[in-house]
């Protein structure tokens, strides 16, 4: 049984004072509902998450009381990847004919605070100043630039497109575009990571309804078929955030293998990719991730950086719509909001920051605490 | 100097404690011989339950690195620097020879010498006071400062 995507729905990223990340999630799952032309009472199931919002089964008092089966999702930055890959099961298995996946978030400002205990370290962990993930992925893109000749170069042109992209986003956080000079002058975080190159904590939702494939063009003249999702974690030996140690044999990231097992099950490579979004909790993660998601060979980066191949007029645009740092990282919505993005690209409605000549196939991947991955393939 | 009464590690089992040469200390897996820092009851590469406890290296080389350039959130941190008196510090990994890459704070004097492949130290000394004793951590200097 093949899965369609046949509404979406979004609450705009960023700072919205007064308005709970649940309100924004019923927001988003109001917004898909109306981009069918279904009602709630329509969903047979959702699957929803945060990870610091509150539980997303509460959101029926609101959408209405239909007595649907409603699973709550936590997988850290996979959740609403997850909720989504569990929505597609539930109609890939023949159980479901119909319904919702939702993600959001509302986290305060500043960097994200760990309990060491929670993530399985010693407290020891935290008390030495550690526990905190920038460390991780600066030291994650320090070791790749020194291997593979990656230079400050591209960790700043990363950051400039994403906000170039971002401005172009009436749903992005940050719709202001950086220079060369903002990125490249601003705060050293974690060495080689400047503030500009991150992403922060922020705000947002996002919902889409599902179908079976069969069905979906009575629902929507455009229908966007998930032809494959994969949900992967680490493997002894690659390099994850909050290791105390790490095995002297390196083993392949868990996006790697998530990329395979989604291309496999797509039946497509990545030379079939048209546009992309790739988890960019930093410059540094978009750039790895290129190469591990196999666009790219190792090293390869700097120039496709610079002959401007991942623009929205490149060969393979990536994060069209100013990904993480433009949008902030709100964790429970950010897997979702990479396929909503995708959906508008291939229903050719992505406005000021359409990538040209028809987009048909997409793709979406999120990397998270404590070493998991979450890709989707997605087509007309 | 304080007595040894009133120094205590910053947590039980990560270094021999007291000592005089203190060691880092690991478990390898009997079955296929990889090393876990800190000690652990499991192997996570070949899932076996049988470990030893292992003495690790005290001399390495600098695998990798960063500069924490904020002050970290309390909790959890619990350094002595107020926003005013903080100062960037190193962490990286640090590759023990033929065992496995640890994760440290680095101690060095210049920030800006750390490189990749550089040789490193074990240190382990005073990291912050708690209740009257002196919490003892562990870190790695450049082989150069030592
Ligand atoms: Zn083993």
């Amino acid at each position: 049984m093949d899965v369609a995507i046949i509404g979406i729905g979004i609450h705009p990223f960023g700072r919205t004072e007064g308005v709970t990340g649940l309100e924004q999630g019923t927001h988003a799952a109001r917004q898909a509902l109306a981009d069918t032309g279904l009602d709630w009472s329509d969903m047979q199931f959702a699957y929803g998450g945060s990870s610091a919002a509150g539980a997303a089964d509460t959101m029926v008092s609101k959408l209405g009381l239909t007595g649907l089966q409603f699973i709550n999702v936590s997988n850290g930055c996979a959740t609403g990847g997850s909720a989504l890959q569990s929505a597609y099961m539930a109609i890939q298995s023949g159980m479901f004919d119909i319904g919702m996946a939702v993600g959001f978030d509302k986290h305060p400002r500043g960097a994200f605070t760990i309990n060491p205990e929670g993530s399985g370290l010693g407290k020891w962990y935290g008390d030495i100043g550690m526990a905190l993930t920038p460390q991780f992925f600066g030291m994650k893109i320090q070791r790749y630039m020194h291997d593979y000749d990656i230079t400050e170069d591209a960790l700043v042109r990363v950051a400039v497109k994403n906000y170039r992209n971002g401005s172009k986003n009436p749903n992005a956080w940050r719709r202001k575009p950086f220079s060369y000079e903002d990125v490249a002058e601003s705060m050293m975080v974690c060495h080689p990571l400047r503030k500009y190159m991150f992403c922060s904590p922020a705000e947002g939702a996002c919902a889409m309804i599902l179908c079976r494939a069969d069905k979906a063009r009575k629902y929507t003249a455009k229908p966007v078929f998930l032809k494959a999702v994969a949900v992967k974690t680490r493997q002894f030996g690659s390099f994850e955030v909050f290791s105390q140690s790490q095995a002297l044999d390196r083993a392949p990231a868990p996006t790697v293998q998530a990329s395979r097992a989604a291309f496999e099950m797509a039946g497509v490579g990545p030379e079939d990719i048209d546009v992309a979004q790739l988890q960019d909790t930093e410059s540094g993660a978009e750039i790895m991730h290129m190469a591990e998601n196999g666009f790219c060979a190792d090293g390869d980066q700097e120039k496709w950086l610079q002959e401007g191949y991942t623009e929205i007029d490149g060969k393979l645009p990536v994060n069209t719509d100013g990904g993480c740092m433009a949008n902030g990282e709100p964790v429970g919505a950010s897997g979702l909001r990479q396929v909503y993005e995708i959906c508008l690209q291939l229903r050719g409605e992505a406005g000021e920051r359409q990538v040209p000549d028809n987009p048909s196939t997409g793709y979406t991947h999120v990397y998270g605490a404590p070493g998991l991955s979450g890709v989707t393939v997605l087509t007309t | 100097m304080p007595s040894i009464a009133d120094q205590v590690p910053i947590a039980e089992g990560l270094f021999t404690w007291p000592s005089n040469d203190p060691r880092l200390l690991g478990s390898k897996c009997r079955d296929c011989g990889v090393v876990t820092f800190p000690a652990q009851s499991g192997c996570p590469a070949c899932c076996g339950q049988d470990t030893e406890t292992l003495e690790l290296e005290r001399q390495g080389k600098l695998w990798t690195w960063t500069i924490q350039g904020f002050l970290p959130n309390r909790p959890p941190y619990e350094g002595p620097e107020t926003p005013e008196t903080f100062r960037p510090f190193g962490v990286g990994y640090v590759e023990l020879p033929g065992q496995v890459r640890v994760e440290a704070r680095l101690q060095t004097e210049d920030l800006s010498k750390l490189r990749i492949g550089m040789d490193m130290d074990l240190v382990v000394e005073k990291y912050i006071e708690r209740d009257g004793k002196d919490i003892i951590a562990f870190f790695f200097r450049p082989s150069d400062e030592s």
